[in-house]
């Protein structure tokens, strides 16, 4: 059984401008101790998702439409609030993009480090701390006793993510969420962090759902990738199978259009036109219009998402029907 | 060299730093930039790259004349900024142009598309005013915008489009250098390709010159001729750009290529990573020597003693390493 079992989640956002559907209809699991990771461009639907699991979408405007997520036996999404505290921020933790307006500037980071601690465990104040210097100096903040006393405007971006980084860990969760942990950072320090997360999953034996943009972060660190676009899932596949023979068109444009694939100074490929506009219902494939292989019916039916073998699906009507082929 | 369009002698750009209240008092200077020498040839793209905080975005600033220099001269075009009065500086501007990273926040929420583009033709006297419609016309089919959407507000646009927008802004006084800082870095990839298709193209018609700042090294590889690398204020490798990324020579230009993730699984998982440990160093407080002795594997009793000139190496490039021969 699955860790984590998602199935048909739709969450959408009733806005005076219309229904703006983020997710809509995206079922995938993760395993004990595996990596997945989830790529698409703003908008896609990615951190919505995740949001939607650890109960932080913003509601009102959002709702979580139907759907599950079913965690060790128990629907996050149907199961009372207190049973889900008791999951979320100690079984399932998250970090996010930003680790400067991720933590309370206000308070120091010893402080905020045993918070967790104290909420889920029956511990004293004391031995908080000292698991919490210990976690400090886990995640490789050097003098650990003396900086758990910083307040987080003085560490630099990098070593605040490692703060964050600590501060999810401390009660060892199974799963991990990580949305664009490395986005803000400088190259060097985003090597440093994916390191990082990779030794402490390594350690702690947790699964992690690692959300980007960057195909580069992908393909070094995840077992899995599905690729999202306007709120749906069009191919999910394990690492190798995604990078090397992707069948939906669009994970293709994606990595057509990374200049370190491109040879250089050459024109770059280019996705034309937007995303759709996710207030107005979408009909047939959403990436229809970009799509240079699209046919008439990729503009009426909308298509589901199709095993190529059980590890491999994808959502193109063409690759399904089989009069589209890619090598 | 032939016939460089800027030239850049040991530039400096300190910044004092005060301390105290009642008695306050100078107290020390930030080395944002200390002491770069380059050139750009006309039609040339230069990259400029480096972790944040290594001064490429106060160069650049002191390039156009936005923050003074502490010491140094700017040529542009054979004139030497510096000693130009405030009206040649005004003409001087008009050759240099400049697109920001964020659109977002680069161009003014309250001024139409067409505002936008009239300002800077009306403030140089570039048009009649029964000229102007016509030429933002033009400035706005040559960076792919539909001119009839001259009426609205940058609100009303993607990042892709706000950042060809304000691309148009810059060149609506024809300049001959353009410097862009991390133009791409806030755009989705598929975005990204098509500005950077777009910036190539325009150099390529117009024969423009082009700084090119970013932290992503392929985008910058793609698009460049050459790459100077920067740390700490200084250039600590400059040379042809496919040599610079795949025959580092500098042991930080090394650890920078060596953090880059590529998008090949089994490259990535196979290949060898150099982690830089820590962050830099504050530039309030730089180490003696070669800056980056702190961090580097190399290092030696030497490389603290003194300041490494850059030295050349191979055709075209030079790169700051006393010792370049031994590693």
């Amino acid at each position: 059984m699955p860790l984590l079992n998602v199935t048909d989640l739709r969450t959408w956002f009733h806005t005076r401008s219309g229904i703006y559907r983020a997710v809509d209809g995206i079922s995938f699991h993760v395993e004990r101790g595996e990596t997945l990771g989830i790529v698409g461009e703003s908008g896609s639907g990615k951190s919505v998702t995740c949001y939607s699991i650890m109960g932080l979408v913003p509601q009102p405007p959002g709702r979580i439409e139907g759907g599950a997520a079913i965690f060790d036996g128990v629907d996050l999404l149907a199961c009372s609030q207190r049973q889900a505290r008791t999951i979320r921020g100690k079984r399932v933790a998250m970090i996010f993009q930003d680790p400067m307006t991720s933590l309370n500037p206000y308070l120091r980071i010893s402080a905020q480090l045993v918070e967790p601690l104290l909420i889920h465990e029956k511990i004293s104040r004391r031995a908080a701390l000292g698991r919490a210097v210990a976690m400090l100096e886990e995640v490789g903040i050097n003098d650990a006793a003396r900086r758990i006393d910083f307040y987080p405007h003085e560490f630099s971006g990098g070593m605040r993510q490692r703060v964050m980084i600590a501060m999810a860990l401390i009660t060892q969760p199974e799963l991990l969420i990580a949305d664009e942990p490395t986005t803000a950072l400088d190259v060097t320090v985003q090597a440093q962090i994916l390191e990082l997360i990779r030794r402490m999953q390594r350690e702690l034996g947790m699964a992690v759902i690692f959300i980007t943009h960057d195909l580069g972060v992908v393909s070094g660190l995840c077992d899995r990738v599905q690729v999202m676009y306007a709120g749906r899932i069009v191919e999910t596949a394990d690492t190798r199978a995604i990078f090397h023979s992707p069948q939906h068109p669009y994970t293709r444009a994606l990595q057509r259009s990374i200049p370190a694939m491109q040879p250089k100074g050459a024109e770059l490929f280019t996705i034309p036109g937007m995303p759709p506009d996710l207030s107005r219902p979408v009909i047939g494939c959403a990436f229809a219009p970009r799509c240079g292989y699209a046919a008439e019916r990729c503009r009426v039916e909308t298509p589901g998402l199709a095993e190529l073998t059980p590890t491999h699906g994808h959502a193109c009507l063409r690759v399904q029907a089989g009069d589209l082929t890619f090598s | 060299m032939a016939d460089p369009i800027l030239e850049l002698t040991d530039v400096r750009t300190h910044f004092p730093v005060h301390s105290g209240f009642v008695m306050r008092r100078e107290t020390g200077s930030v080395k944002a930039v200390d002491g770069v020498t380059l050139s750009v040839e006309r039609g040339e793209v230069l990259g400029l790259v480096g972790e944040s905080g290594c001064g490429k975005s106060t160069l650049a600033r002191t390039i156009m004349q936005l923050v003074p220099a502490t010491s140094g001269t700017v040529v542009l075009n054979g004139r030497n900024l510096a000693t130009c009065s405030p009206d040649e500086i005004l003409g001087a501007r008009r050759a240099m142009q400049m697109v920001f990273q964020d659109p977002y926040a680069s161009l003014n929420p309250r001024l139409t598309v067409h505002a936008t583009l009239a300002e800077p033709l009306r403030v140089h006297r570039l048009r009649r005013p029964e000229d102007v419609d016509a030429r933002v016309t033009e400035l706005m089919e040559l960076v792919g915008l539909a001119p009839r959407f001259r009426r609205k507000y940058p609100h009303e646009f993607s990042g892709g489009q706000r950042q060809r927008i304000a691309i148009a802004r810059a060149l609506a006084l024809e300049p001959k250098v353009i410097i862009a800082d991390e133009p791409v870095s806030a755009l989705d990839v598929s975005i990204q390709a098509q500005i950077l298709n777009l910036l190539s193209q325009l150099r390529r018609e117009m024969d423009l010159s082009l700084i090119f700042i970013a932290h992503d090294l392929s985008v910058v590889k793609h698009i460049s001729d050459r790459i100077a690398v920067m740390y700490l204020g200084k250039i600590v490798e400059l040379g042809p750009a496919v040599d610079v990324i795949e025959r580092p020579r500098h042991p930080y230009t090394r650890a920078l290529v060596s953090a880059i993730p590529t998008a090949d699984p089994d490259v990535e998982r196979t290949r060898q990573r150099i982690v830089l440990a820590g962050d830099p160093p504050s530039p309030l407080h730089p180490p003696e020597g070669c800056p980056f002795h702190p961090r580097c594997a190399y290092a030696l009793e030497k490389c603290k003693a003194a300041v490494p000139p850059l030295i050349a190496d191979t055709p075209g490039r030079v790169v700051a390493c006393v010792r370049l021969d031994e590693i």
